[in-house]
Parts: C-alpha cells; structure tokens; sequence
C-alpha cells in the first residue's frame, strides 16, 4: 500500500503557487538564486499561480477546488483589502501555506509604516517627498465616480499586518529575503515529505552567534558605535566592538552572512523559538551588558549610540511584535475573550 | 489530562472582605475558569481549620493545583504550601496570590477591589495550570561565618559564635576593630565609661583562637547562597608585616609627619603618618597612611623602617586578595554622622565654636584631644554657656526624614558632663524628647533636677551676628520657643549639634553584593520588621545594629546576639533546603553569545570554552531570572517562572480584554482580528 502511495504521489506533479504583497519583491528574485534547481522544482510541481512570472488570473485560482495547490509560498505583508482577499483565498485553496520571507513572516520594513497613520503614510508619499509634485493634493480613492462607472482601488488599511495575523500559516520561511540554499531546502523537506511539526519555522534554533566565526568574550559595552565610526577586525564581536550586531538574537540559517564582511547583523531571520518579542529580548539582552551603573550615564550611551530605537531593534518585527504597531486606544471593558 | 483546581478565597477577617467582595469571587471563580472543581470563601484560611480544608479537598477531590487568593507570600506561602504537602500534592502546585496588600488594602472602591481580585485570582488559576512539581535541594552548611564590621554588634556576634565554637571571620574596613564606640567618652543612661565597656571585647575577639581577624579590609564579591557562600575580601596594604610587627609603637613614636586625624579625633587631634588609631586598637599593627608619608610623598624618609626592631615595615606591600567560604554572612556595618555643613544655617565650619556630636565625644574624652577638658576651638577657655541642638539631619524632610533615636539620651549624657565637669549653663533645644528604654526616662529627669535648661522649638539659625551689645563676641541661638510661644534670642559659648546617623555611603553598593535591599533612607531591609528583625530577604545573610536603621548600644547588642542565634541554628542543623527555583540553559540552542556571562549577580554561569555554550551552575544559581530575561535567543528557562506560566498568567489577569480593543480595532481590516490574532501563549 505504502510503496504504491509514494508512487503515486511522484508520478503526479505537485501543485505550486507563488503571491507576492506587501513588500519588495526581493523575494520572488530570491525564488531564481536557486539556480539551475528551478528546473527541480518545474519538474517536481506544476506552477498554477505565480503573477510576476506566470501569466494566471485571480478568477482562475477562485475557480480552483479548495485545498487543490499543495504548496503556496506567500510572500509579503497585508496592507490592503487586494492583499486581505488573496491571503484568505490562498489559504482556501492551499494544503501548506508558507510564510515567504520576512514581511510575511513579522511585517518586515514595511510594517515600520505601523508606527504612523494612514493619514500620515499618505501624507509622507504624496505631499512631503521631495519630489513630489501634488498642487492639488490627490490621494488614492477607494472609490472614484467615472462616466462609465465607478472605479475601485483596494482600500489602504492603517495598520499592516502580518500573514498570520490575517490567516492561519503552516511554515514560516525566514529571511529578508531567504536564503536559497534554506530556500532550496525548505523546497526538498516538502517534496520529500520532512516537514517539522505545523507552525514551526524552517531554520535551525540557535543564533547568529553559532554560525559566527569571530570571538566571543565577557560582554561590556561603554558606547554603542555606528558602522561608519569602526572599522573592525576579523576576529573581534562586533557587539564587543560596540555595534549593535543583532546576531545574538536573531535565528541561524544565514551562515552570518553579514557580521562574516564586517556588517552587523540586522535581524532579518527574526527571532528563535519560544521567543515572543524580538525587539524586547534583544532591548533586555544589550541593555544588560553596559558596561555603567549610573542611570544617567547609561541614558546617554543608549541616547548617543541608539538614536533610532524602534528602526534598531524592531526593524524587521514591529508588525509581528507584541506592540504591532503605535497605541490607537486601551483594552479591558469586562468581557471575556472569544 | 485536565487539572481540577480548587481555589480559596480568604476573608483574613475584614482585612479583604472588608473592601473585596470575597464570597461572589469565589462563586464566580467556579463558575468562570476552566479546570476549578471547588472554589470555596473562608474566614482565615491560614488558621488550622482553613488548611485543613484545602487538605480534605486535595484528598477527597483530588485536586492537582490549588489557588489561595490571601495575603503576601512573604507571610504565608510557606504554610499552603506546607498544607499540600501535608495532602501529599507537591507544594510548587499551589498558588498564593496576593489580594490584600495588592488589592484590599490598596482599594478604595469595592467594585474595583473586587474586579481586581477575579483578575488576579483569574492570572493565578491560568498560571498554576503550568506549574511543575519540583523537589527543593539539600545543601550543606559552611559552619564558618562571615562578620562584615568589627563595631559593637559585630564583635557582638562574633564572640557569640566564636564561644559557642564555630569559627568567623571578622572583617572591619578600618585598621582596628571597636567602631564608633571607641570614640565614645561615657555610655548613657548609666554613664559606664564606653572604652572600658568595650576594650576588653575587642582584646578578647583580638585573642580568641576561632576568631580570624581580616582589619583594613573590604569584602569585594559574594557568590553562593546560604550554606556556601564564597566572599573576596581585599586586604589593604598596611605597609607594615603583621606576622612580624609586634605593635611596639617605636615607628608612630619616630615618624616625622603630624597629619590632623579626620577619622577617630574627628579632626580634634593629630595622628602620625603611621598610626594606629587610639591606644586600644586591636590589632596594635599600626597603618602607613599613604596621603600623607613622606616616604610616599617624596621618595624619602623610611624613618620607621629605619627603628623598627622586627623590620616589618614593608613600603611594597600590595593589595591582597583572599578568598574564604563560609556558610553565613553578618552585616554589622554600622553608621556614618551626618554632614552638618549641609545645615549652613548652624554654622557648622564657619563658626569655630559650633561642634558635632562626634566632635564633643571626643572632647569629653580622658584620652581625647584635650585629655578631656571641655574648651573652645582656642583650647584654653572653658564656656560659661552651651547650647545643645537635637535633630540635626533627623526628622527632617528636607534631609532624613527618621528619628537617629540615640541623639535625646547622648544630649542628656553631654548635658550632664557639661554640668559636671564645668560651670556652664547648658541649653537643650528639642522638638521632641524620646528617652523611652530602660532608665532613659530617669535619667531625663536626672538632668532636670541638675538644672540643664530645656527649650522645646526647632532651632532656626546659629550666628555670630550680634544685635545688642551683650551678644557681642558669642554665638546667638534664634529659636522659637514653642512652650512660650515666643521668639527667643539666647547668646551661648559653645554649639553642639546632634548630628543624625545615617547609612553608610556604600551600604547600597555592599547590600547589593550579598543580595539584600535597603529601605528608602538607606538601611538594610529586615526580613520581617517585627518578627523576624535580623534575618533578610537573602537566607544566610543577616544584619545587626545600626546598618538596619538607628538605635542604641544595647538594641545593637542585642542584635548582634540575635543574629549570632539564627546562625547557629543553621550550622546546628547543618543542612538546608534551598529552593529548586533555578534558571537553565538549553545547550542545543544556546549559541554562546557571552551576554548572560557577567550578568548574573550570584556568579552561576560558567562558560564551556569547547562546547561554546554557557551553563547554569545549579548549587549556585538563586533564581532571581536576570539571565532568562537577558538571554536574546530565549533559550534559558526559569524553573517556576517559565514564559508559558507567566504568559499564562498576563492572560489569566488580562481575561476580560476587549480583543477588539487592542489597538487594531477600527482599522478596516474586514477578517475578525479575534479569529486570527496568534494567542499569547502560541508555540
């Protein structure tokens, strides 16, 4: 029986689809640096929907059975109603949805926007930029009366939120954007059937730091530096040296790429398991090894060394982080929660 | 498996159900959390009758968590959790949550209160879903003690340990042991002469064959906990060999450098560049004061090295690093006197005839500056008035707010010398008198009868600024005289403020190194105020004296004795139990990142060079959670204090939150954020 189903599924081609949302696009670029092994991936699915590469409408896929696409790598954040629509049809027509790179994993750059209004965001793309020319102060409409009829823009929301905050996500694939080898093998462990357990991240649960090969000491920092103000040597911690180096802790699977050519580690693979706000732990973690017991000269080492607090230490996470975004209004009103 | 909880809501008469409705939250604590199999009300559960009930119910129900929603587990953790055990449910299932100082007590409003007290029953009940069953280990006790001052609670203490035959460790930051006390001229109320109290004390602890004595030394760093503490203490260089130095005194006698001694003379007297700071001092091993030798000044001299008979002295002499262990620690570090140039207002510094406290002890002194004659700055005249101001730095907002309590009586003594030893007029001038221990009260009308001259009024300036030709040439006490209701100008010689004590000035930093808090003023924060004064928050650390805040000889006495019993009791006993609630590192995902390696305070983290992983030293580790809130990767674990508990119980607390009022609301997202927001507990 077994032998006969495993057949089965190899003779019959898998179903693969591909969204890109809210974010760069950095990722479906990350999709082709696996090389010649998207031939693989050709000969082991068949691509259904993939807009950027792949000519498919939206109609076809509502037209699909549901849970008919075996694989969908969504990639992304959800800032508009479009964004919302095809997350949830995805989710409907997919066995395994998985969380593509860091915006759909924890809002990633885009979801720093959570930190300013609709309003606001609006404000800074049509009016404020430098070169921007609106005399008439246009703004994205919703809807606009035309004479053959109105015309519809997906609405704008005011908070971006993050895959699994609008639908339930099977696999998180981490990485601003993935790496393609962990790409690659993410790809091998679902052909092959070696899936961890549901809800997992794909990646291993350690740090940076283990794949870092510089030296590690005691940790005591007098002043947080800007990359621009050392120049580092190949052996010392960056984090000794007083960068904020982020490995410590951001999720392995990179193979320290960065803190490896000099550059601190910025956090894209966001955080280990059982962690549940990246930003804080790593806030907790740096806060504790300066190296000063007087309030206010540790006040003026964070004040002078980290001048953007949020964009250092929620830069990839603030969407998916416990605060989600700037306070709008309290909680508490007497009922319990559904 | 689902747990049966039962939950007890206490009245503790109408400490909570005076303002916390207590009977609805246990109705409603039955009806609303998952898993509760009973939930009961009682009017004390902490009486015998209410901890048997919790252990019928373990027994008959078979309850797997119990909640008691009381007062502080300070008071009672202990004896819930003893009541499980009795039942035989392990004791770290059960749940003492606070709603009497955290919430009746604190309330105004029964609503509220009451509001508050489901949610905290609530955060409990979710909490303790998660809680492990977990054993607490035994430990040996170190029978050696630690003594960290060598004033009159310490040697106190010591002596008592050392008698009863174990040994201590004796360690005093000056070059001799004696404290404060040294200084003294008479005790009160009973005027025994202070040095002759005290002398053979310090010759007996100097002598005893248990006693090991560490003087000019500084404890640096406690790690361990109760049973095995291991203490750094760094010896000062003396500059001057203690094994060969016999403490003739020929060097102090030869040394040609006279220095004004700021320390035991309070600047009355003079001491050689090396000294021993009074005749008494145990031990007689005199200290080269480095400031002011010539020799370390100017390359020459070595006058004492060039007399000494033994050749101890020794200009090379490092600072010495020694490592002990022992099983307790006592804190008997004692005072500092108040600054009084902080008062400008009295004159202290710029009106020579404006003396402290300190200042007058050591003039009264047979073996003081003046042999014990009481004059002016000029040294010759004697004064035919003296005015003596309580609460100079004491119940004061603007500088201590607390009562020194010995300043009344050491008044009372300084009157009476005056009065005996002169024929001055002596001036009191109190807002309160507090003369309230055994012959204090005697001794106040003693002084009354002597004809001392008491003005109840807080003294509002001393000046040399003279309004009327009498006032010339004296200090001018303007007071307002609140028996008489008048303003009241008294022209006197001599000035003696009653400066207040106040904790030492690195009594934080010290407290900190063994694990103990002070209070807001500064000094040391007892376990219980009441019922457990010597011991602390830290097991095996105790205090004694006026660390612990201001009192006489014999309150420091008593405490000194006092803490020198509770050691005992732990060495006799000779193991402990600590509690198994320790942090640990999954080494899988630990990627030996170093941030937790100097963080934790009690030294428990060690770092395996090969593995390249850090590791939790259990026998060490206290559990206070530095390191599981620091660990960036979230790969150490507190026992007891797991995420999944704590988040569980930041839920538990948060149970009636709006979801939709989170902040997201209202933003036009058309999926229901209460479907899709991961929980706070999610994988």
């Amino acid at each position: 029986m077994t032998t006969t189903a495993t057949q089965e599924t190899t003779k019959t081609k898998g179903k693969l689809a591909l969204y890109w949302a809210a974010s760069c696009g950095g990722c479906e670029i990350a999709v082709l640096a696996i090389n010649e092994k998207i031939l693989d991936v050709a000969a082991a699915f068949d691509i259904v929907f993939w807009p950027v590469a792949v000519d498919a409408k939206v109609r076809d896929v509502e037209k699909m059975p549901d849970k008919s696409i075996d694989v969908c790598l969504f990639n992304g954040g959800i800032r508009t109603s479009e964004q919302e629509y095809m997350a949830q049809l995805l989710r409907k027509k997919s066995k395994v949805l998985v969380a593509f790179g860091s915006c759909a994993h924890e809002g990633c750059i885009p979801g720093l926007a959570n930190l300013s209004s609709r309003e606001e965001v609006f404000e800074a793309a049509y009016a404020q930029g430098d070169s921007t020319e609106n005399p008439d102060g246009v703004r994205p409409q919703h809807e606009t009366p035309m004479p053959e009829g109105p015309l519809y823009l997906p609405v704008f929301y005011d908070t971006l939120k993050t895959l699994d905050q609008t639908v339930p996500v099977d696999y998180y694939l981490p990485g601003c954007p993935p790496e393609a080898e962990n790409i690659w093998a993410a790809i091998t462990a679902i052909l092959e059937g070696k899936l961890p357990p549901a809800g997992s991240v794909i990646g291993p649960n350690t740090t940076v730091c283990d794949e870092c090969p510089r030296k590690r000491t005691e940790k005591k920092i007098k002043k947080f530096l800007r990359t621009y103000q050392v120049k580092p040597d190949e052996k010392t911690c960056l984090l000794e040296l007083g960068l904020v180096c982020c490995g410590i802790a951001t999720r392995a699977g990179c193979g320290a790429l960065c803190p490896k050519v000099n550059s601190p580690c910025i956090g894209c693979h966001g955080p280990n398991d059982g962690v549940h706000d990246y930003g804080a732990r790593l806030m907790s973690a740096l806060a504790s090894v300066i190296d000063s017991q007087d309030p206010e000269e540790i006040d003026q080492i964070i004040r002078e060394g980290i001048p953007d607090p949020v964009g250092t230490f929620y830069r990839f996470s603030l969407a998916g982080s416990q605060l989600r975004r700037r306070k709008k209004q309290v909680a508490g009103n007497g009922v319990k929660r559904g | 498996m689902a747990e049966k909880l039962g939950i007890y809501v206490c009245h503790c008469g109408s400490n909570i159900a005076g303002m916390v409705d207590v009977e609805e939250v246990a109705r409603w604590a039955g009806k609303q959390i998952a898993d509760v199999a009973v939930a009961r009300d009682y009017k004390f559960m902490c009486s015998s009758l209410g901890q048997q009930m919790i252990e019928e119910d373990i027994r008959k129900l078979g309850l797997t968590r119990v909640v008691v929603a009381a007062c502080s587990p300070h008071l009672h953790e202990k004896t819930f959790r003893r009541a499980c055990a009795n039942a035989k449910l392990n004791p770290y299932l059960c749940q003492l949550t606070n709603i009497r100082e955290h919430c009746s007590w604190v309330s105004t409003d029964r609503e509220a209160a009451t509001a508050k007290a489901k949610a905290l029953v609530y955060a409990a009940a979710e909490r303790v879903k998660w809680q492990q069953p977990l054993e607490p280990m035994p430990v040996k006790v170190n029978p050696r003690t630690l003594v960290v001052g060598g004033g009159i609670a310490g040697l106190q203490a010591t002596l008592e340990l050392a008698d009863a035959g174990y040994e201590v460790y004796l360690v005093e930051r000056s070059p001799s042991i004696g404290g404060h006390m040294a200084q003294f001229d008479k005790t009160f109320p009973t005027l025994d002469c202070s040095a002759c109290i005290l002398t053979p004390k310090m010759s007996e602890v100097g002598q005893h064959e248990r006693v090991r004595m560490l003087t000019y030394s500084e404890l640096e760093e406690v790690s361990g906990s109760v049973g095995h503490f291991r203490v750094k203490i760094r010896k000062k260089a003396r500059y001057v060999d203690e094994n060969l130095c016999t403490g003739c005194g020929i060097c102090v006698e030869k040394c040609p450098r006279k220095v004004i001694d700021h320390e035991f003379e309070a600047g009355l007297g003079y001491r050689k560049a090396i000294y021993t700071p009074f005749p008494q001092a145990v031990p007689r091993i005199p200290v080269i004061d480095t400031q002011a030798c010539i020799y370390f000044e100017r390359g020459k001299c070595r006058a004492c090295e060039k007399v000494c008979p033994t050749n101890a002295i020794a200009f090379d002499q490092k600072d010495e690093t020694i490592e002990i262990d022992v099983g307790n620690i006592i804190l008997a570090t004692g005072w500092k006197m108040f600054d009084c140039r902080r008062l400008p207002q009295y004159g202290y510094g710029r009106l020579p005839n404006v003396y402290t406290n300190l200042e007058f002890e050591r003039l009264c002194n047979a073996a003081g500056p003046t042999g014990g004659k009481i004059v002016l700055r000029d040294r010759k005249t004697e004064p035919r008035s003296v005015a003596i101001i309580h609460c100079v730095g004491s119940r004061d907002v603007k500088t201590n707010e607390y009562c020194s309590a010995v300043c009344c009586m050491a008044a009372l003594k300084f009157g009476h010398l005056v009065l005996e030893k002169t024929k001055a007029k002596v001036y009191s001038f109190y807002i309160d008198m507090r003369t309230n221990q055994k012959g204090y009260e005697e001794f106040y009308q003693r002084l009354l009868e002597e004809g001392m001259i008491f003005v109840r009024g807080k003294v509002a300036e001393v000046t040399d600024a003279a309004r009327l030709p009498s006032e010339h040439g004296q200090l001018i006490v303007q007071v307002e005289d609140t028996l008489l209701g008048k303003q009241r100008r008294i022209p006197v010689d001599m000035v003696i403020l009653m400066g207040a004590m106040e904790p030492q000035a690195d009594a934080k930093e010290l407290g900190l190194k063994c694990g103990i808090s002070c209070s807001m003023a500064g000094w040391y924060t007892e376990r219980h105020p009441k019922l457990d004064p010597v011991a602390t928050m830290t097991d095996g650390v105790f205090v004694a004296g006026v660390c612990q805040g201001p009192k006489d000889i014999p309150a420091s006495v008593a405490q000194g004795a006092a803490a020198a019993a509770r050691v005992q009791a732990l060495i006799t006993k000779g193991t402990v139990m600590i509690e198994p609630v320790v942090a640990s590192i999954n080494e899988e995902a630990c990627s030996g990142c170093r941030i937790c390696n100097n963080l934790c305070p009690f030294n428990a983290i060690e770092y395996d060079e090969d593995k390249g992983v850090s590791r939790v030293i259990t026998a060490m580790c206290k559990g206070c959670g530095t390191c599981v809130a620091a660990c960036p990767a979230g790969v150490i674990s507190g026992a007891h204090f797991s995420n999944q508990q704590i988040l569980a119980e930041i839920q538990g607390a948060l149970w009636d939150a709006n979801p939709n009022g989170n902040g997201l609301g209202g933003d036009g997202h058309a999926s229901s954020a209460g479907d899709t927001q991961p929980s706070l507990v999610a994988g």
